[in-house]
């Protein structure tokens, strides 16, 4: 298996490791915005009540 | 539960007989998708591996057109409420369903095999593959009414069936197509053989007593 | 149901793991000699590969506990440890082909079982949504989710071994980064690394499910509230 040199090598790498991040923070993004969601619809009813 | 999985087996294949409805789909499948072979790859004749997998993605694929309409009658009818009665009955259900579906298979491999070695096959055919086609067979039709049961519950039934069945079918394959392939080659010698079929064995064991265990929990209306 | 017990020292350790193992990873891990510094994205990819399939498979037990005791909160345990093993398996065949594309100058190879394997597994559990959201009756949509969730729990190891058998005929098995004997530092940063990913995993699953209860609390109060007059 080549090795490739650490310039090219290391976009591939890095390509890897910022997949991993984004996955993780794209999830988070969505969970967060569930739960800001739900915290607007508790102050609605507390006020509605 | 042995006469219940009986009757409802003998009512699916007169009725089978009757509407015709799966197994000529899927032989006519099956030989047309040979002849499509024949364009798409541009040979007269198959061996060894390409022979192989050529029949056995097309058995699999006509499965599809088979699972499908397993529970198809019971579901649009409404025939499946007259059908749930105990949890044993139900085993039955399944066992009966399975079994229905093995025949369709057998029937169609009865007339797509000899279809296939006119059309495509180089070498003949041997007497192993019997046994190759009992096994699978045997998982082809137990996965096979796991699935359409479970696609039966939803509406999109024409959807989930190929996605679900087919990843499904892939150790199947594997195995099958393993172990067809030296069968398939001019020099034979199907040294392997023994290690494909048990791996069908083990796939087969593990989906029968699955499905068997798990089928009491669909159907639960 | 709290499931919001222990989130905080959880994250904790998910974030000081997850640190570490990158740190280990780029300052630690000695440069294999035969991969060059592309074998880094093993630590990344595998972890996700082996925390995905255990998902799997923890999901299928789940659904098991869902089916025997008829309790729903287990049908949204499972379905939400199979949810992210599906988010993860998308990263891992992203970041397998990104090694692959390195290493091998192809996006896709057919040599690796374990990736192999893994894209069956894909395919299968993909299916999943189509099936859950197709069934509206809540109780037979959680219990035919359930049945998959076994069936294909069980399909894992099966697939894992047929495609392993297949490829080993045709590709025989060079030592691959992903067995075989791993020198100290990097069993350590591996380890580590898996280490982070698990706890990962469990504290987003704690989180989604957490976030689920609040909703479905919510939904709750709220026909009630609709229900009583004031």
């Amino acid at each position: 298996m080549p090795a490739l040199p650490l310039d090219e090598a290391g976009k591939y790498v890095a390509g890897a490791y910022v997949v991993f991040v984004a996955l993780i923070l794209i999830y988070v993004a969505i969970l967060g915005a569930k739960i800001a969601r739900i915290a607007r619809e508790i102050d609605e009813m507390a006020s509605e009540k | 539960m042995i006469r219940s999985a009986s009757a409802i087996l003998r009512k699916d294949l007169r009725l089978e007989a009757r509407t015709k409805e799966s197994v000529p789909a899927m032989l006519l499948f099956s030989v047309t998708a040979f002849v499509l072979f024949h364009f798409g790859l541009d040979r007269d004749s198959l061996d060894g591996e390409l022979a192989s997998g050529v029949l056995w993605v097309t058995l699999l694929l006509a499965s599809v057109i088979g699972v499908t309409r397993l529970f198809a009658a019971e579901r649009e009818q409404g025939g499946i409420d007259g059908l749930l009665l105990s949890p044993a009955d139900r085993t039955g259900l399944f066992l009966a369903k399975a079994a229905a579906l093995f025949v369709y298979l057998a029937l169609v491999e009865l007339v797509a095999l000899p279809a296939f070695t006119l059309l495509l096959l180089g070498p003949g055919l041997q007497p192993e593959l019997l046994l190759i086609l009992l096994l699978a067979n045997l998982g082809l039709a137990s996965v096979g009414a796991l699935v359409s049961a479970l696609a039966s519950e939803g509406r999109a039934r024409e959807l989930v069936v190929p996605l679900m069945l087919l990843p499904l079918l892939t150790p199947l394959l594997i195995a099958a197509a393993g172990a067809t392939e030296p069968l398939f080659s001019g020099d034979g010698g199907p040294e392997d053989l023994g290690r494909w079929l048990g791996l069908l064995s083990l796939y087969d064991l593990v989906f029968v007593l699955l499905s068997v265990a798990v089928f009491d929990y669909l159907l639960d209306d | 149901m709290t499931y919001a017990r222990g989130l905080k020292p959880l994250s904790i350790a998910t974030v000081v793991a997850t640190v570490v193992g990158f740190a280990l990873v780029f300052f630690y891990a000695p440069v294999d000699a035969d991969q060059g510094f592309v074998q880094k994205i093993f630590y990344v990819h595998v972890p996700m590969a082996i925390v995905a399939l255990c998902g799997f498979v923890a999901g299928g037990l789940m659904a098991i506990k869902h089916l025997r005791s008829r309790d729903p909160s287990w049908d949204m345990r499972s379905y939400v440890a199979i949810h992210m093993s599906i988010i993860l398996g998308l990263g891992v065949l992203i970041t397998g082909a990104i090694w692959a594309k390195a290493s091998w100058g192809h996006w896709w190879v057919w040599d690796e079982p374990v990736l192999v394997s893994f894209l069956v597994v894909f395919l299968l559990y993909c299916v999943y949504y189509p099936l859950r959201f197709s069934i509206e009756d809540p109780e037979r949509q959680a219990r035919a989710s359930s049945v998959f969730a076994i069936a294909a729990g069980a399909f894992v190891p099966i697939n894992f071994a047929a495609v392993r058998l297949a490829e080993s005929f045709t590709h025989p098995r060079v030592l691959s980064q992903t067995g075989g004997d791993l020198p100290g530092e990097m069993r350590l940063t591996f380890l580590v690394c898996l280490a982070a990913m698990a706890l990962l995993f469990v504290t987003l699953w704690k989180l989604e499910l957490t976030s689920k209860h609040a909703a479905m609390s919510l939904k709750r109060l709220r026909t009630r509230l609709a229900a009583a007059p004031s």
